[in-house]
């Protein structure tokens, strides 16, 4: 066989089995949507859960898995980004850094399921916070923490140095110079990796098994006080995501239309993950064009 | 910072600047003492197992037995390490050549086309919950390979099917980060030789990139070994070794998963189940040690 | 010397943590008071603006995924009639319910079984049972199989792998696949001890999956299966086969000739608060124990129609 042949060959297999990645890919995304995007309705979006009888809603879930990224969110994003800050600019060439790092790349391959064992043991019956949000919330940030710092970290490492330097030669102290000359060069990126890392947070179901719960109490959406127990927005409540209950119903559902429910969920999750993804896209994109043209 | 301390008062920058630091020291002490916790509390629950129940070490690793009722109850947890990593490496086969050749069509032969569509879905892929990955594979591949191979469909094979697609994403954008990172030089050197693209692929691009293409599969394996939900509802839960790909069997995730919330917490069996948590925990370092060696030749 | 710092004040947090929490595993029979802070912290808030006589605060029941959608189905009535109460409800298995419940975090502990069977005596002699409904199980096999009628003996057979097919059984020659419950289920305990009489070790080859609806969708799809489920999850997707004779049916269960059940408790640590109280009361009334009550509509057997009686060892009595 000629070389040629052989690049042919070898060609036509890396396409085939890109196409059979695709087409696997299109398949999955086909047959949840096909089966789920049927029971999507404005009804089911925002009506409450049915035990027993058909026409149940994700509603509590759907609010509950959002909250839940908030809080998420809240607790990571500054833990993150002063973590990043310390590995990229405080801390020096050494066994300890190098020890952090190994810590930081463990902690990011951590199974969830050692993840969620650990905040049952913990953060439910040790702290006694109970399976909440707050639980929840923490065990998340678990996860997404490793991630946060390697964003924040490529993010200031994409600072241009004469940048840096111009500001530190002004006589702005360190901290000055992270805080206002080289953080707003990196948050487009930072940005769109904490968008990317929320998606992970809203498909989390192993985890939040052990430490938000399984239960959607009764919410009150008049109720705004977030020290009541039936607010949406206390945060000591347990919670159901939206994966826990596809979970949930698809384990124990006891209503007639239980697996249209689960389709339609699947569905709704898969099309916010891609919301997510569209939006850290567009809005890099756009944060990008600002901050070049503006220069 | 001793000469500032002389000064009566302390300048403005200066105390932003601690301010500044202590936060950020803080930030990563809090890190250091999460995982640090996560390891004490995980390895105190899983040692006791041997510690307080008197458990010989040799029973868990090697024995087949596992009968948490039996009188007296036995617990060989052998078959389940045997099935993490059977279904692990398995679907690391299955997965490495498909997202490496993705990352071939998208860097080497259709760049515009692979990373305007190729790549966001492959990153979609990523966002999916493991749940629907579990439960598509439960309707989907379960009947599939029930019809065509003898068994009930459930076991390793479709197991590992289930996590190959789960960490195609992982091993995918490893593969073309480190293709896109080789410096062109080296292509266009081999090609100006003469040789043709599968050539240069094979015989300089590929060689060159290998520890970082390990490296996606390994952390790909890792994130198979640890998958819990999706595993457990495809694999069939039985504790024993299987006789072929298509008979029931456990994982360490899927014995977790399924018995913890039915033990009470503090009895010998909840304790041997935090046993496995413990082997879990164990080979994440191991699989970071990999990692981080392949990281290592691949920079020299 | 900064870095050395850093480690050395990583080192005393991480043995605070520690220390702290081998306070707490030490001392884990504290009251509910101490160590249900978010319990705690929930009723006081809710107790502000509730009038004196209304019964107003939170309760927390934890555990059995089987008694959960009950639990959860009355307490939203509960809560209906007495506005300032917030119960939640939680799965997690009978385990988890035992154990929260034990250690004061939960206060209340769903269980599919007897507290003994699972805890120490001295933990399992703190509760106390209040036994709110009867779970029935069938078993449960593929459509496509002709067998109707199985006896205690062939379940024996088919459970301890000595029958593997099912013509052996007067059924069609098809290989029979076991669909069980891992061995620490309370659904398994109650059908090994009242439909086999003896414990079963795991097959090589069986299937353990521990929720209902998916032991439901696999005897339903894969040829030759058998399982158990409870009542309330039969559906036509399943053919129930008769126990030595006797339909599983609500009445065969109460007059004592169906033996395959089990209570369904809720344990409370000591005897219940004022609130705890009035709920275990309502989940025994007659509005939710009567024929049209949540009871009989989620498939459970009501406590108050039972003509029989048993206690932790099976023996049953008349009542």
């Amino acid at each position: 066989m000629s070389a040629k042949t052989v690049d042919k060959i070898a060609t036509a297999v890396i396409v085939a089995l890109s196409g059979l990645i695709v087409l696997i890919m299109a398949g999955l995304l086909g047959f949840i949507l096909v089966r789920g995007l049927g029971h999507i309705s404005f009804d089911f979006l925002t009506s409450p859960p049915e035990t027993i009888k058909e026409g149940g809603g994700i509603g509590p879930q759907l609010f509950n898995s959002l909250f839940l990224l908030v809080l998420t969110m809240i607790i990571t994003v500054p833990l993150g980004i002063g973590a990043g800050i310390y590995m990229s600019e405080y801390a020096k060439p050494g066994k300890t850094t190098d020890f952090i790092r190994l810590i930081v790349e463990v902690l990011s391959s951590f199974p969830s399921i050692v993840v969620g064992l650990f905040g049952l043991l913990v953060l439910v019956n040790v702290f006694g916070f109970g399976f909440s949000l707050f639980s929840g919330a923490l065990a998340l940030t678990i996860f997404n923490l490793p991630l946060m710092v390697r964003i924040t970290e490529q993010g200031l490492a994409s600072v241009p140095q004469a940048q840096k330097e111009a500001s530190l030669a002004l006589g702005l102290s360190k901290w000055k110079t992270i805080q206002s000359v080289m953080l707003p060069i990196a948050t487009p990126i930072i940005l769109t990796g904490t968008i990317l890392a929320a998606g992970r947070v809203f498909g989390e179901a192993a985890a939040l098994l052990f430490t938000a719960g399984m239960s959607s109490p009764r919410l009150d959406f008049s109720n705004w006080n977030p020290l009541s127990p039936t607010s949406p927005l206390n945060p000591f409540r347990p919670a159901e995501t939206l994966a826990v209950h596809i979970w949930k119903i698809n384990s124990e559902g006891l209503a007639p239309d239980a697996p249209e429910i689960a389709a339609g969920a699947s569905a709704v999750l898969i099309l916010t993950v891609l919301v997510f993804n569209l939006l850290a896209r567009w809005l890099g994109r756009v944060m990008l064009k600002k901050f070049t043209a503006t220069k | 910072m001793a000469q500032s301390g002389g000064r009566k008062k302390i300048q403005p920058h200066i105390v932003e600047e601690w301010t500044g630091k202590i936060y950020a020291s803080f930030c990563i002490v809090l890190l250091v003492v999460t995982i640090f916790s996560m390891v004490y509390y995980v390895a105190t629950k899983g040692l006791s197992t041997f510690l307080q129940d008197g458990i010989a070490l040799g029973e868990v690793f090697g024995s087949t037995n596992w009968k948490p009722d039996g009188e007296p109850p036995v617990f060989g947890a052998l078959p389940f390490i045997l099935g993490s990593f059977s279904t692990s490496i398995l679907a690391a086969l299955i997965a490495a050549p498909l997202g490496i050749c993705a990352a071939l069509f998208m860097v080497e032969i259709m760049p515009k086309f692979g990373k305007k569509y190729l790549q966001p879905v492959i990153e979609l892929l990523a966002g999916i919950p493991s749940v629907v990955y579990g439960f598509v594979g439960l309707s989907v591949i379960v009947p599939f390979y029930r019809d065509i191979f003898p068994g009930q469909g459930l076991g390793i094979l479709a197991g590992a099917t289930v996590l190959s697609i789960m960490i195609l994403p992982t091993i995918t954008s490893i593969a073309t980060d480190a293709l896109a990172a080789l410096p062109p030089g080296l292509k266009e050197g081999s090609y100006a030789l003469g040789a043709t693209r599968w050539q240069t692929l094979s015989r300089t691009v590929l060689p060159t990139t290998m520890p970082a293409l390990l490296t996606g599969v390994v952390l790909g394996m890792a994130r198979a070994f640890g998958e819990a939900l999706a595993v457990q509802m495809v694999i069939g839960n039985a504790p024993h070794i299987p006789r072929s790909l298509f008979e029931s069997t456990s994982t360490l995730t899927s014995v977790i998963t399924l018995s913890m919330g039915n033990t009470v917490m503090g009895s010998m069996q909840n304790n041997v189940l935090w046993t496995l948590a413990l082997i879990l925990m164990l080979m994440t370092f191991v699989f970071v040690f990999i990692v981080r060696w392949l990281e290592r030749r691949a920079k020299r | 010397m900064k870095k050395s710092m850093l480690l050395v004040l990583t080192l005393v947090l991480s043995l605070t943590l520690a220390a702290c929490g081998q306070n707490n595993n030490a001392a884990p029979n504290n009251t509910a008071g101490t160590n249900g802070g978010t319990t705690d912290e929930a009723s006081a808030n809710s107790g502000g603006n509730a009038a004196a006589s209304e019964l107003s605060g939170s309760i927390l029941a934890v555990g059995s995924s089987a008694l959960q959608p009950l639990v959860d189905q009355v307490s939203k009535t509960f809560m209906d009639q007495n506005p300032n109460v917030s119960i939640q409800v939680q799965g997690g298995g009978s385990g988890t319910g035992l154990t929260q419940v034990s250690g004061g975090q939960a206060d209340i502990g769903n269980s599919d079984v007897f507290a003994e069977e699972k805890l120490e005596a001295a933990q399992a002699g703190e509760l106390v049972d209040h036994q709110v409904a009867v779970v029935a199980m069938a078993a449960v096999v593929n459509p496509d199989i002709t067998v109707d009628d199985l006896t205690k003996d062939q379940l024996v057979q088919i459970f301890t792998g000595k029958v593997t097919n099912w013509k052996d059984l007067g059924g069609p020659d098809q290989a029979i696949q076991i669909v069980n419950r891992p061995s620490s289920s309370g659904t398994r305990a109650t059908f090994e001890k009242y439909a086999l009489g003896t414990k079963t070790e795991d097959l090589q080859g069986s299937i353990q999956e521990d929720s209902s609806g998916t032991v439901k969708k696999l005897v339903g799809e894969t040829p030759g299966a058998i399982g158990y489920l409870a009542l309330s999850y039969l559906d036509d997707s399943v053919k129930v086969v008769k126990y030595a004779g006797v339909e599983a049916t609500e009445e065969n269960v109460a007059n004592g000739t169906y033996p395959v059940w089990a209570y369904e408790h809720m344990y409370t640590k000591g005897e219940p608060n004022e609130v705890v109280k009035a709920f275990l009361d309502f989940m025994v009334s007659p509005d939710v124990q009567g024929d049209n009550g949540d009871v009989v509509e989620l498939g459970y057997i009501p406590i108050s129609k039972m003509q029989v009686q048993r206690d932790v060892d099976g023996n049953i009595t008349q009542k």
